[in-house]
């Protein structure tokens, strides 16, 4: 199987904020704590775009690479998981993600900083699956119940996918060809241009889509 | 005393060329090894009996195709088209 991959089209996405309510309720996340939120760019301006970010569970995590106590560990599906009872709250996870994922729930007068709480891909922690101890400390473990993120069955739009990575990749790619754009959003023609590998880029010309 | 001068040129020489050795400068970045406790995999456990969710216990590809399939409620052309 492929990875675990969260994937969301701006093109659908509508701000609605369902996905953080979703992932809010589904593993009761305390109160100051998002483990999923929606970002949008030129907010107010015609034309806005909005994105839903949470772990994106890298494959060459920094989070992984910076932690001292090594907490952190990926499963076999690709799902960057951690051990609370190891954590130290310490805070350097935080700095090295480029998406803002790990949280800190605040606790006391003095908001002292608790243990790191993220995205599992509702996929639980290092506790007996679907067990209610998982469920205190990480949330619900939905890929242990056959199931995805709540996030991205929740979505009105289905803007955001979430799941195997070569089938939200193909779903996506449907998608873009029904409708005739959006291919230039992700993937080759992002990254390196149109055209074979190593072709120059595009000229930058008009909006995107 | 010529002599003497000439093996202090020497060694003053080495000790000066001694500044001029070339140590690292990128720090080679050693992966750390899990430390907490083990986790178990999503397909070991029995599925719930209040969905549809169907695999065989501890067969993971089993659990993928269920995986797979239910991936497929998020494309809603084929959710649409197979009703």
């Amino acid at each position: 199987m492929a990875r675990m991959k969260f994937l969301c089209d701006a093109e659908r996405c509508i701000e609605c904020n369902g996905c953080v309510t979703a992932c809010k309720s589904e593993h009761e996340v305390p109160w100051g704590v998002n483990r999923r939120r929606v970002v949008t760019i030129n907010d107010g301006v015609p034309g806005e775009k909005s994105i839903s970010v949470a772990c994106m569970h890298c494959s060459d995590a920094p989070c992984m690479a910076v932690c001292p106590v090594d907490c952190f560990y990926r499963t076999d599906d690709g799902v960057v998981l951690h051990d609370k009872d190891l954590c130290i709250g310490c805070g350097y996870c935080f700095y090295a993600c480029p998406f803002g994922a790990p949280q800190f729930p605040q606790a006391g007068a003095f908001g002292l900083r608790g243990k790191m709480d993220k995205c599992t891909f509702c996929n639980g922690g290092p506790e007996e699956d679907r067990s209610a101890v998982e469920f205190q400390k990480y949330g619900r473990n939905r890929l242990a119940e056959g199931k995805l993120p709540a996030c991205a069955e929740m979505c009105s739009t289905k803007a955001l996918l979430g799941g195997d990575g070569d089938v939200i990749a193909d779903i996506y790619r449907e998608r873009v060809f029904k409708r005739g754009k959006g291919s230039e959003v992700w993937g080759w023609g992002t990254a390196y241009g149109p055209g074979k590998p190593g072709a120059a880029p595009a000229p930058a010309a008009g909006a995107k889509s | 005393m010529r002599r003497l001068i000439a093996v202090a040129a020497v060694v003053s020489a080495i000790l000066g060329l001694a500044a001029c050795g070339e140590s690292e400068q990128v720090i080679v970045y050693k992966q750390g090894k899990y430390q907490g406790k083990p986790d178990g995999k999503p397909w070991e456990g029995e599925p719930l009996l209040v969905t549809d969710a169907k695999w065989t216990k501890g067969d993971k590809a089993s659990w993928e195709e269920r995986i797979k399939q239910r991936n497929q409620g998020q494309n809603e052309y084929k959710r649409i088209y197979q009703q």
